[in-house]
């Protein structure tokens, strides 16, 4: 006899049957009848189709079918508002039930029905079992304040209910003071600008009384709570944490986390000098350790929250070490954290030991913790300068396995020790070059390459080195590309005799060849510095590099600060403050630590006067990626999608796309004006003449960079003007038109309201069923004001393409809901296309070869456009300001052929070939794509664009 | 706070829901599936994952994922805590914890989850409390509801609800009145190649059961408190009482409960019982490796060391093994390399050994990484930090109670590096 038994029955007629069964005389089958909806709704099977007849079986004195249809009314009464309203009599019956059980599960049940209509009845019963008598009622209605909010916060509000709930705080029972601050901690997430929270030296005393006699969650919300509290003094601060520390030793980890937040934020105000605050270091670090006892999961946050807590306090843990040795069988999550703070925790007088045990990982199974364990034998040596030695020769040791993976990242670090320790390891570099052929990642070769470049005096065979790099320059990545450039010029710098080809060559290369702008203008820069004073450039380029500091990837101060006030949330795991990523908190207040009380130190930063890294607050070198530092040898990550408009006008090379490009940064009437294109095109021919003649170079950039007024402006793409969406006369006065529009990368829905009944329209909402492009707001409908009779509201709602996708009929169908005080309401529009044509859309032509071939042809589709006298020119301008990319163009006998690609925002591609007859005013479009249902909507959008 | 709850088994599969706010897609999930597809093994899905709306924290236990979304800004060890915590309770009421017995008892999980949260809140997650509030499915109670028609929910207020003593419910009557402790002691410890300890640590619990009638007010001391300094105590010990005299005293839960767990660190020193004699080697050339594995008993203070099992992951170039153990069985899984031999109980007067030789496969080359041993093994009546309880006394009921405490060290994460 088990619950199974519900599942069994999936015959046809299952609806029918349970009705039968719910609208039965006898009590045992009507529970079993609910029993079995209960469960097809818990698999997901959807049994809303009950909803009456389960609410039927509601008055009952039976608690455990009451329980089971609350249950149900849960789950189901948002779909169904009309009906849940059936409910409302009992709930308000069941709130004056003899029976504290019965009462507290009437207001539990009643805020999770998410029906407005519903929430207004509720107010009266809610208002009665806030005063209740007996504590549990209380505090179960002290959450429904709490879900009532959440449904309908101006109801809230009116009703007062947000003073009732401040008064709880003061409540008799320790539990209804939890469950207050809890519900009051979450009202005033969304409000942050309310002084809900009022704490004072009262409250905060009620609240620790509380503290000790709650329940285990009650006390993680009450600790929450107190740690958003300033003290007054230290005095206080101290007393604080006097009453606080006891919790460190409570069984439930997340208790004792948020216990340590308390104490490491109220630290701050207490003096260095005072006895309790050693007491108090020595007391956090055995209950930061258990933690790493529990299970994983657990670990797993503990170790992020650790991280933080030694960057801040180093002493705490610096003799606990080898607690964060890493067992083999730890899930990888944990592992690569420990070593982290293994790390942090390294010092002169343990890293004999962390060095024997971070030799010992590296030959572990797993790559990327092997990685990380080679590059933090790296850190180590940079960090504590006497091991320096010894983890150089452990790193030799680890290159000479040859396992490909532990030597490239061997060298990555041995690059970083180079920069540390300059001239004194060099006698390496002879056994890294050995492993040259081995080097297949970009981060890995350009580190090699840097240190060719860097020591090429030692080098005998730099210029062939470097020259067998050059062969392959355009399949390198950019890093690569960029230091190999850097390190040929220092080459050329240091032996200027052998290597005037090489050097040439590889500026050729940068300058011309390339259409990434970062290499060009480093090019350029090295081209012209060479060509205008070479003593210059050798101060310049061969300048006395700063070392690099200790600590890598220090988190920034001030960051660091905020996140001690949020250790033991999401915010401690992810190291990023709060508001960088959580949605519905809107604007939190910044937290920072409190000054320290005392001896005029609290004007200063709470850092000062601390032991060790934090007195002098060491530079922070941003932590991706390599660690050059200096200006030259700067290595930004390649360039996404916020240059693309520059790129076409920047295209040397290309002389047929000069014009288009141009065209469309200038804006439209210049159209096409061929003394830019001209200037722009003598400049590179005139580049590569000789490096001695700067004129010409000068005058070529100097074009170049007069263009840089022009190259910013946005791309306008077409916009179609508001059509009506939504009738007045369907919506109850509401009439609503809009447009889409694509700007600056940015969708948005640009909607007009306007309010054609004679009462006032207030809080406006809006949603999106799922749709094919998975479009969806990215911010609530900013409708701030009350619409009075006869007003218009212009708003633009910004648009992400993150939302749930489902394949709508026709392709670019948008369902929309629109809310307000009055009713809910449904329309349908279309987008264009157009609207989801990304920025970075155009293929490079090499691809576009490729990826036209590579496309069947049963997927291309032939479109013709009628009745454009615009030429070929004119044309890829309009379609280029809404992303259509021409890429390249051929005219055969009279007859321009455009190739174009589009990209969009689901990753898409869109490939097209236009035909242009001169003379003839319809043009032929053949549109190729892997899917080719979008192939009409792309041609709609071409229509479109080109005819207005 | 906790939005919604979803349980995956093994093979991807959602088998429950249950949302406490607005119901949440279940396609919020693919990203969780997402990253058990990246992740190489069960156990090392990351277990905070982001998406653009939620945050989906998990924990894996008896290979079910048990995935809470949340919205806002929520601790997550207080999510973790409580999913750990659901899991204690389906355990309890259940006997196992597995998809057959979660979908056999549906109901009762679907009650008890609502009874467990409320709007993301914990409400009761005490199993005395849980179990007034729906009383835990037995045999005989089915067959008695369906004759009477009763309920398995309770229809009164659980009274320790509100008391000042939650973990306890009133009215507690036993004819044998006993309370038994178990101190039980877990050792993990990391032993390097030539057998010096790298880490040794010590993780204690006391677990108590008590049955006693009324409302008793218990006593325990120690011979010597001195070990404890890293302590975590149920919420029904006076930590005053405890800072001031070094005592235990508290009025225990009902049943079976955690006391206190503590951690002895690697500060103090750590008695290794066993060490592991070992040498594993590979020749350049050779397709044949040599093994032998002997074991000896330490620092035992003269307890027998048993139930002792060896596993170690052989490289992945190794072929097959073929070894002979003195006592035992061993078996070698040729697919997942794992070595393991059951020892049973060390005779020091024999000391257990396992020698032969394990073949590569042709051509391989010389493995390069060196296979850590694992060793599990159980004690009795030992407790290694030495933690010694002295007595235990009872106030404010009349009768005497049977009395109890047993002592057992067994082997956590317990690692000899080859």
């Amino acid at each position: 006899m088990t619950d199974s038994k519900y599942f069994t029955t999936t015959k046809k007629g299952e609806i029918f049957e349970l009705k039968a069964e719910l609208n039965s005389d006898k009590k045992e089958k009507k529970k079993e009848a609910v029993k079995k909806v209960i469960a097809s709704m818990t698999v997901g099977k959807d049994v809303s189709a009950l909803f009456p007849d389960v609410v039927n079986c509601m008055q009952t004195d039976n608690l455990e079918l009451k329980k089971l249809v609350y249950l149900y009314l849960m789950n189901y009464a948002k779909s169904q508002p009309d009906m849940a309203i059936m409910a409302v009599n009992t709930f308000v019956k069941d709130c004056e039930d003899l029976n504290p059980l019965i009462r507290a599960l009437a207001v539990r049940t009643m805020g999770c029905i998410r029906v407005d209509k519903i929430t207004e009845y509720l107010c009266e019963p809610l208002r009665k079992c806030l005063k209740d008598e007996d504590p549990y009622v209380r505090k179960t209605a002290a959450v429904c304040v709490a879900k009532l909010h959440d449904i309908n916060a101006q109801l809230v509000e009116d009703q007062g209910f947000l003073d009732t709930l401040k008064d709880l705080i003061s409540d008799s029972n320790p539990m209804v003071v939890a469950n207050a601050v809890a519900a009051l901690s979450e009202i005033a997430e969304s409000h942050p600008n309310s002084n809900l929270l009022d704490l004072n030296p009262q409250t905060i005393n009620k609240l620790l009384t509380a503290l000790n006699e709650c329940t285990e969650w009650g006390q993680i919300f009450i600790l929450d709570c107190l740690a958003s509290y300033l003290p007054r003094d230290d005095r206080e601060s101290q007393s604080i944490c006097e009453r606080v520390t006891p919790r460190l030793s409570h069984a439930n980890s997340a208790v004792v986390l948020s216990a340590v937040k308390v104490l490491m934020k109220f630290m701050e105000m207490l003096p260095k000098d005072l006895d309790y605050y050693g007491t108090l270091l020595k007391k956090l670090a055995p209950p930061l350790v258990t933690l790493l006892s529990a299970e994983p999961e657990l670990q797993y946050v503990a170790l992020r929250n650790i991280n933080l807590i030694v960057q801040k306090r180093p002493e705490i843990l610096k003799h606990e070490m080898k607690v964060f040795f890493v067992k083999y069988n730890d899930p990888i999550y944990v592992k690569l954290e420990k070593l982290d703070i293994m790390i942090r925790l390294a010092s002169q007088a343990n890293i004999a030991q962390v060095l024997a045990e971070l030799k010992e990982y590296a030959t572990e199974v797993d790559v990327d913790f092997v990685r990380k364990a080679v590059r933090a034998i790296g850190r180590c040596a940079i960090k504590v300068e006497q091991s320096a030695e010894r983890c150089v020769s452990t790193l030799l040791d680890l290159i000479q396995t040859k396992v490909n993976y532990v030597v490239q990242e061997a060298i990555v670090v041995i690059k970083d020790i180079f920069r540390k320790y300059p001239n004194k390891y060099e006698s390496v570099i002879a056994t890294l070059c050995e492993n040259l052929d081995s080097l297949d990642e970009p981060e890995a070769r350009a580190a090699m390459i840097w240190i060719v470049g860097e020591y090429a005096e030692r080098i005998d065979n730099a210029d062939e080195l470097l020259e067998s790099f050059l062969e392959g320059f355009h399949d390198e990545s950019t890093q690569v590309q960029l230091q190999l450039l850097t390190a040929i010029v220092k080459l050329f710098l240091k032996k200027p005799t052998e290597t005037q080809e090489l050097v040439q060559q590889v500026l050729s290369l940068a300058t011309q060849d390339s259409d990434n702008p970062d290499l060009r203008d480093r090019g350029y820069i090295y081209w012209r510095l060479l060509s205008t004073d070479p003593v210059a450039a050798k101060e310049v380029v061969l300048a006395e590099k700063p070392l690099i500091s200790e600590e890598t990837d220090l988190i920034e101060p001030t960051l660091l600060e905020e996140l001690i006030c949020h250790i033991g949330t999401l915010a401690s795991v992810y190291h990023k403050p709060p508001s960088a990523f959580v949605e519905g908190s809107r604007g939190v207040q910044h937290k920072r630590l409190p000054p320290r009380a005392g001896s005029g130190e609290s004007t200063e930063s709470p850092d000062v006067g601390q032991s060790g890294p934090s007195e002098a607050p060491p530079a922070v070198i941003p932590s991706q990626g390599d660690l050059l530092g200096d200006l030259l040898n700067l290595d930004l990550a390649p360039p996404t999608a916020t240059v693309p408009s520059v790129q076409p006008s920047m295209q040397m090379g290309a002389m047929d796309l000069l014009g288009g490009g141009l065209d469309s940064l200038l804006g439209g009437d210049i159209g096409g004006s061929p003394s830019m294109g001209a200037g722009l095109g003598a400049a590179p021919a005139a580049m590569p003449a000789s490096l001695g003649s700067a004129p010409a170079v000068g005058g070529g950039l100097g074009d170049l960079f007069d263009l840089g007024g022009g190259v910013g402006m946005p791309t306008g793409s077409y916009v179609a003007p508001k059509t009506v969406w939504l009738l007045a006369m369907k919506a109850k006065g509401l009439e609503i038109s809009g447009t889409f529009a694509r700007r600056g990368g940015i969708i948005q829905m640009d909607l007009s309201l306007t309010n054609k009944a004679m009462s006032v329209m207030t809080d406006f909402a809006i949603q999106f069923n799922r749709n094919s492009f998975g479009l969806a707001p990215a911010g609530p409908l900013q409708v701030l004001t009350p619409l009075s009779p006869n007003q218009t509201i212009d708003v633009s709602l910004p648009l992400s393409t993150s939302g749930p996708v489902m394949k709508m009929e026709p392709l670019n169908n948008l369902q929309v809901a629109v809310k307000n005080n009055i009713d809910v309401f449904y329309f349908s529009c279309q987008y264009p296309l157009s609207l989801l044509f990304v920025e970075d859309g155009k293929m490079d032509r090499q691809v576009f070869l490729a990826t036209w071939k590579d496309i069947p042809n049963d997927n291309e589709a032939q479109f013709q456009i009628k009745d454009i006298h615009l030429n070929s020119d004119v044309a890829s301008n309009k379609l280029q300001g809404s992303n259509i990319f021409t890429i390249a163009k051929r005219t055969v006998e009279g007859q321009d052929m455009l190739y174009q690609s589009v990209k969009l925002t689901n990753g898409i591609w869109v490939l097209a070939e236009m035909r242009i007859q001169t003379g003839n005013p319809n043009y032929t479009l053949s549109i190729k794509c892997r899917a080719p249902e979008v192939c009409p909507f792309v041609y709609q959008c071409y229509e479109l664009v080109l005819k207005n | 706070m906790i939005h919604s709850l979803f349980l995956v088994n093994a093979s991807g599969d959602i088998f429950l829901e249950k949302h406490w706010k607005s119901v949440v897609s279940r396609s919020v999930c693919d990203y969780f599936f997402e990253a058990l597809e990246r992740a190489t093994e069960p156990e090392n899905v990351p277990p905070v994952i982001p998406t653009p709306h939620h945050f989906l924290i998990n924990v894996l236990r008896h290979r079910i994922y048990f995935v809470a979304v949340i919205q806002s800004e929520v601790p997550p060890l207080f999510v973790i805590e409580f999913l750990h915590r659901v899991v204690d309770t389906f355990q309890d009421y259940f006997g196992v914890c597995s998809e057959a017995a979660i979908k056999d008892n549906v109901v009762v999980v679907y009650e008890l989850l609502e009874e467990m949260l409320d709007n993301g809140f914990p409400l009761a997650t005490e199993s005395n409390i849980l179990k007034e509030l729906i009383k835990p499915p037995t045999i005989l109670r089915t067959v008695v509801n369906t004759i009477t028609g009763s309920t398995n929910v309770g229809e009164q207020l659980p009274t320790g609800q509100l008391s000042v003593v939650p973990w306890r419910r009133t009215g507690v009557k036993y004819t044998n009145n006993e309370a038994y402790f178990d101190v039980v002691e877990e050792i993990d410890a990391i032993i390097d190649k030539s057998g010096s300890t790298i880490t040794a640590e010590i993780q204690g619990v006391i677990d108590a059961c008590v049955k006693l009638t009324g409302m008793p007010d218990l006593t325990l001391s120690f011979m010597n408190p001195r070990l404890l300094d890293d302590v975590s105590f149920h919420p029904c010990v006076r930590f005053k009482r405890w800072e001031a005299e070094r005592i235990l005293s508290f009025i225990p839960p009902d049943g079976n409960f955690r006391l206190l767990s503590y951690h002895v660190s690697s500060q103090n020193l750590v008695a290794i019982p066993v060490y592991v004699k070992h040498n594993i080697s590979f020749r350049e050339g050779s397709s044949q490796g040599r093994f032998e594995l002997t074991l000896g008993p330490k620092q035992t203070m003269g307890k027998a060391v048993e139930s002792v099992l060896v596993s170690s992951q052989l490289p992945r170039g190794v072929l097959n093994a073929n070894l002979s153990p003195s006592q035992g069985t061993y078996t070698f899984d040729p697919v997942t390399k794992l070595l393991s031999w059951d020892v049973g109980k060390i005779n020091p007067q024999k000391l257990p050994s396992l020698k032969g030789s394990v073949s590569l496969q042709t051509g391989a080359s010389k493995p390069d990484e060196n296979p850590t041993i694992n060793i599990q093994f159980k004690i009795q009546q030992l407790a290694i930090s030495g933690l010694k309880v002295n007595r235990l006394d009872m106030y404010g009921e009349k009768y005497k109670p049977f009395k109890g405490i047993k002592y057992m060290t067994k082997a956590g994460k317990f690692q000899v590096r080859t």
